[in-house]
């Protein structure tokens, strides 16, 4: 579910896209600070930010929509918005500070939007400081974008190679037992490598319903896949 | 060096990149010193000794012949599990991994020297070292507690015989007394941890002592999966347990240990048991190495090496590294990291990019288990969430149940990715 939004901000923030093995912070959270200039005459954000014209902004990642403190007075739209379901993250954010009423048609929020992608990129990674941190508290949002896994063409050489199945399922055996024991956790060890990649790509696309297997499954390349499925079909 | 099954299976650069491998001060096997022997310090010794096939020496340096895993302690103080199916030995390691595993304590590392001390007087030289220590206590963090204090007031954060001690200390509660329980502040190991703790002494009182009451007091306002304990204690547990946060002075705590009392915000409790959880940091060992900011040791998340010391990995609690939270499976899941980092390293094996997750069940009740995970990434700034899940609120029963038993699957599949049996 979560990672759909991200995927969809991802699209978004299309500039953000690259060759990088390695996950893209949301933005350039000093550049945002400055770009936040625009937002601070109504928002406070940080140690002992309140309500002012709009409400504060801690913790905003994550948060239901219309949802802070008791003495904040929201419009009836944001607050229709809010108990349709409507709650902050990187996709929803991005979109509302795009154009505020094109989320939200009744919000007194005027505001005239950031057109470019990069502005609010940096904002909501400035903002983002001042949310959840997952280390304490780990189901609080993302703070960065996974990219679409693209490896570099010498790894690419290796499709279905078992070397590489067997570093990826390294993460794998940290619950699924090698030695085929199944108790509560089901095996993986020989399976025919065809039903392999395709119950790993049911669980990409979200048709088989798990969540962490949707998770794993949701970043590896179809090559990495086929080189897990090469990796326990031969496992000794 | 000998041409393995690995070097002939990897594609033409692969093979001439191990040939070519950088022999480590040139003569004998390079080697590799681990200490911490529990989900981070254990997982990357096996791996690094079984992915190597014998071209790295090993040593594993761990202080007891038992070990304890914390994650599932709380079980053991629900009743869900006996303590010894939470001991684990390193025997497999040692057998067939070829792990040399050397029970005692590291009391001392020469960085310039590249070797680590021993308290028994040996010395082992290292060409990469691996920290994973685990954590240690904050001094002054409680007033009024410090460990010399754990027999009466157990913290039961270092699984074993605090454990014990603190289910034998509740088991004994008079009818109607009242367990109390001083939460530490963030960042702390296991972050859903006290609050299952809580669930456990809940479910435990629940059978032998049903008037007894449950008193948490909270630096935190807000914790891990608190929506779900909420909603479970409500559930399970109506009336017993009373969390205190900070709005009513949940983190102006101090304890008397010779009165058994607790001092919440000038309100005074006499209590029967006091379950101290303090403010924690790094493990002794990081801060002797010199290689801590603050409390904990900052490390690279492309490969775990610390900031201070490209010769020096750390794994686990003791790490500042980012987003992870400090768990056995973050722990597990960067000692994989590592132990490709360090063969990369030292015999030119080919390194993958950086891949980390996490998932951390916790028991409610009897078949009530709930679990938040996520995945992460490494940016060259930290380890960073990338995406994630959290059980719901209001989960039917047969899913409920079936998360438990997964956590069940956990267990004996991260045990045995430690230490090799389980």
């Amino acid at each position: 579910m979560r990672k759909r939004a991200i995927g969809a901000a991802a699209l978004t923030i299309g500039f953000i896209a690259s060759q990088a093995l390695w996950a893209d912070e949301i933005g350039d959270a000093e550049r945002g600070k400055e770009i936040y200039a625009k937002c601070s005459g109504c928002h406070q954000v940080g140690k002992g930010a309140e309500n002012g014209i709009g409400p504060h902004l801690n913790g905003i990642f994550g948060r239901k929509a219309a949802s802070v403190a008791d003495d904040y007075r929201y419009s009836k739209g944001l607050k229709r918005a809010g108990a349709d379901g409507l709650e902050w993250h990187l996709d929803t954010l991005d979109a509302y500070i795009e154009n505020p009423k094109a989320l939200v048609s009744g919000t007194r929020m005027s505001f005239r939007g950031l057109k470019k992608p990069q502005d609010r990129a940096d904002v909501l990674a400035y903002l983002r400081i001042y949310s959840d941190d997952p280390a304490n508290i780990p189901e609080a949002d993302p703070t960065a974008i996974a990219p679409e896994v693209e490896l570099p063409p010498e790894i690419l050489a290796m499709v279905g190679d078992p070397e590489y199945g067997e570093y990826l399922s390294s993460e794998c055996k940290t619950c699924h037992q090698p030695d085929g024991n199944d108790d509560g956790i089901p095996s993986i060890t020989n399976w025919p490598a065809e039903d392999f990649v395709v119950a790993m790509h049911a669980y990409k696309q979200k048709l088989r319903p798990h969540p962490v297997m949707q998770m794993m499954a949701g970043r590896l390349s179809d090559e990495e896949i086929a080189a897990l499925a090469a990796y326990f079909e031969d496992i000794e | 060096m000998t041409l393995n099954r690995r070097a002939f299976i990897g594609t033409g650069v692969a093979a001439a990149a191990a040939l070519s491998a950088p022999m480590v001060r040139g003569q004998g096997k390079p080697r590799v010193v681990v200490v911490g022997g529990g989900a981070g310090g254990a997982t990357a010794a096996r791996y690094i000794a079984k992915d190597s096939d014998g071209a790295i020496d090993v040593t594993l340096v761990e202080p007891t012949r038992a070990y304890y895993t914390c994650f599932f302690s709380n079980l053991y103080i629900g009743g869900f599990r006996d303590l010894s199916s939470i001991g684990h030995s390193y025997g497999t390691l040692a057998s067939d991994f070829g792990v040399n595993v050397v029970h005692d304590w590291a009391v001392g590392i020469d960085r310039d020297a590249k070797t680590v001390t021993l308290a028994g007087g040996a010395s082992l030289p290292y060409d990469r070292l691996i920290l994973s220590p685990g954590i240690d206590f904050v001094e002054g963090a409680v007033p009024g507690w410090d460990v010399s204090q754990q027999n009466k007031m157990p913290h039961a954060y270092k699984a074993g015989s605090q454990t014990e001690l603190l289910k034998a200390q509740i088991e004994a509660m008079p009818e109607g007394g009242l367990y109390a329980m001083v939460a530490p502040p963030n960042p702390y190991r296991c972050p859903p941890g006290p609050y299952e703790r809580v669930s456990m002494v809940a479910h435990l009182l629940k059978e032998i002592n049903p008037t007894a009451k449950i008193l948490i007091a909270d630096p935190k306002a807000k914790f891990s999966k608190m929506a779900l304990f909420q909603e479970g204690w409500q559930a399970h547990y109506g009336g017993m347990i009373d969390w205190i946060g900070p709005d009513f002075g949940g983190g102006n705590v101090s304890v008397n240990p010779d009165e058994m009392t607790v001092d919440i915000d000038g309100a005074v409790e006499k209590v029967d048991v006091c379950n101290v959880i303090p403010a924690q940091k790094a493990g002794k060992i990081c801060e002797m190495a010199g290689i801590t900011e603050g409390n904990w040791a900052p490390v690279s998340g492309h490969t775990m090496q610390s900031r201070m010391d490209e010769n020096i990995h750390v794994l686990g609690d003791a790490t500042n590294q980012g987003d992870m939270p400090k768990s056995g499976y973050s722990a597990n899941s960067q000692a994989k990291v590592a132990a490709m980092a360090v063969r990369g390293a030292l015999t030119g094996s080919k390194v993958f990019p950086a891949k980390f997750s996490n998932t951390c069940w916790s028991l409610i009740d009897t078949d009530d288990g709930v679990k938040v995970g996520a995945s992460y990434q490494a940016t060259d700034e930290k380890i960073a969430k990338v995406d994630g899940f959290i059980s719901q609120t209001g989960e039917d029963s047969a899913l409920r149940k079936a998360t438990y038993e997964e956590s069940l699957g956990w267990y004996s599949g991260i045990t045995e990715d430690m230490f090799g049996a389980s």
